[in-house]
């Protein structure tokens, strides 16, 4: 099975930031080639397991076809802080994921309901959210007021960008306000958790949805399970922070299944269509 | 205190840190002993319980009714585990949106105190939806309709600390910080070597200095040479003076105008 094995990383550059050619499935252990991986909705052929969705891969299973607008398309971090190597790192993630930065906004239809539309994509930095993330979120929540239109974001973050020091976790204030000022106007927001979505994100905009949805296994938290091992010296349960254990206690609406979620969220953009358009109305 | 840089040298980060992290160091219930004719502190989330990481309650300031919110890391080795060492779970920030509450509902200004290491990261925290709680504090505390003060007295450590660190005004405590994560946590996920979180802290932009430059701090509070527990008056006076004309300025405007502003000022952060 020569094919399947790892590509060793390029000397000098950093593994866990680098689109990988090949996949391991979490569920059954198997590798199977990225491409083939991701032409089949990020999914393991061999036992549906799911991986970690590009951005332009989600947006194109959710919108329909030939919607999509993207807003803010070129905007990129200026390394406002200089910090050691980020530069290197950022320039690494846009060649490796063809992204500018960690998400990806613009408006669509879906099931032939408008939306305004964000997806995270944990290819580039770990979805790290810095102040192209936070500035692109409040774009699209501008734009969302102004047409009015749901808005709906599928978080997949690590959380704040280290490399942006205070200006990324100033993006949790920003991304809050900019949501509340849509829950202001009456319009609806809701928010996707998917694998992984902890941190600084979880701790804003992903958990302010008025509906909460989640993808199955999904691992959802304020600390990642590393910090919370030395913080607390002990071994944590397996369903510790899934998607399943949040429901259970409480915290999210429901888990859907990634072929399941269109069809979801259309039912939802449905369910408050005829407000928006009363409110509109008055 | 120690590491104190001399007068007009701008401070190095690491000075800060370890100066924010000095045991000795007043605290939130320090400050309001020393800055208030009277205080009555509320407790209890009315849900889960009490967090002593984190003091709620009503104070006059110089003839001003402020509802006031601090974290408290504990001086003691006893009350410090009581404090948690200034970590709030989630119930910490649930009493903090009940004092906040009841602010806008009585119309008084909100004056924050930030100093803590961060939210707890444990199992019980989790359990309890750490992410969600501040997620609707960061919410509830950019919607609401009084003046915010805050004022970074010690450790402003991420999360945690922002949660009452969105304001009006930000104002920071000469030998403090403010940072998206620990030194050492930064050190240790970027550099593999946690005995890096000097250059760490250097690197993150993490001092007063650094935050005023950043458009993100209002003032720096200069602290006396001899600023301790038992000799705060000094500084303590600059700082009530400083809180008082922050509100005056701010005290014109109303409600809705108030969140608009706040609003704007974020959205001016843009970080490019």
């Amino acid at each position: 099975m020569e094919l399947f094995k790892p590509i060793p990383a390029a000397a000098g550059t950093n593994q866990e930031f680098s689109m990988p050619s090949i996949l391991t499935c979490d569920d059954c252990g198997k590798q199977s080639l990225a491409a083939l991986v991701h032409l089949n909705g990020s999914t393991c052929p061999f036992c549906g397991g799911l991986f970690r969705m590009p951005a332009r891969a989600r947006i194109a299973m959710l919108a329909d076809a030939d919607t999509f607008i993207e807003t803010d398309e070129t905007l990129t971090s200026t390394d406002p802080l200089k910090f050691p190597k980020y530069s290197e790192k950022l320039k690494k993630a846009k060649a490796d994921s063809g992204l500018t930065d960690a998400i990806v906004t613009g408006t669509c239809a879906i099931e032939g309901y408008p939306a305004a539309l964000a997806v995270m994509d944990s290819y580039f930095m770990m979805g790290s959210m810095g102040a192209v993330v936070g500035e692109k979120i409040c774009d699209l929540a501008e734009i969302a007021l102004a047409k009015r239109l749901p808005l709906i974001i599928v978080s997949a973050s690590g959380g704040a960008r280290m490399q942006e020091g205070m200006i990324s976790l100033l993006q949790m204030t920003r991304t809050t306000m900019a949501v509340n000022k849509l829950g202001d106007a009456g319009l609806l927001y809701v928010s996707v958790l998917t694998h992984p979505t902890t941190g600084g994100v979880t701790a804003s905009f992903a958990m302010q949805g008025d509906v909460i949805l989640a993808e199955p296994k999904a691992l959802i938290g304020f600390a990642g399970p590393r910090v919370i091992t030395q913080t607390v010296n002990e071994e944590l349960p397996d369903a510790f922070q899934k998607a399943e254990y949040l429901y259970q206690q409480g915290m999210i609406d429901g888990i859907v299944k990634r072929g399941e979620l269109k069809a979801a969220l259309a039912q939802i953009l449905a369910l408050h269509a005829d407000n928006r358009e009363a409110s509109h109305d008055q | 205190m120690t590491n104190r840089q001399t007068k007009g040298e701008q401070a190095r980060a690491w000075d800060c840190i370890k100066n924010a992290r000095l045991q000795d160091r007043p605290q939130t219930r320090d400050y309001i002993r020393a800055m208030a004719d009277e205080f009555f502190e509320v407790h209890g989330d009315r849900t889960l319980g009490e967090d002593a990481a984190m003091v709620t309650g009503v104070g006059r300031i110089g003839g001003q009714v402020f509802t006031i919110i601090g974290h408290q890391k504990g001086h003691t080795i006893e009350e410090r585990k009581l404090c948690n060492f200034g970590m709030p779970h989630p119930s910490g920030y649930r009493k903090s949106m009940r004092a906040i509450k009841q602010a806008e509902k009585f119309n008084r200004p909100i004056l924050c105190l930030v100093d803590t290491p961060g939210a707890f990261c444990g199992v019980d925290a989790e359990e309890r939806g750490q992410g969600n709680v501040i997620a609707e504090h960061l919410s509830c505390i950019a919607s609401a309709k009084v003046p915010v003060i805050s004022v970074v007295i010690g450790e402003g450590g991420s999360g945690g600390a922002l949660a009452i660190a969105i304001a009006d005004k930000l104002l920071m405590m000469e030998n403090t910080y403010f940072s998206v994560i620990t030194p050492e946590g930064c050190a240790s996920i970027l550099f593999k070597d946690a005995s890096k979180a000097e250059i760490a802290a250097e690197s993150l932009a993490l001092t007063p200095a650094d935050l005023i430059r950043l458009g993100m701090a209002d003032g720096i509070i200069r602290e006396d040479d001899d600023f301790s527990l038992d000799n705060m008056k000094g500084t303590t006076d600059r700082l009530k003076a400083a809180v008082l004309g922050a509100l005056a300025e701010l005290s014109g405007r109303n409600p809705e105008a108030l969140v608009q502003a706040r609003y704007q000022r974020s959205l001016n952060m843009k970080g490019f």
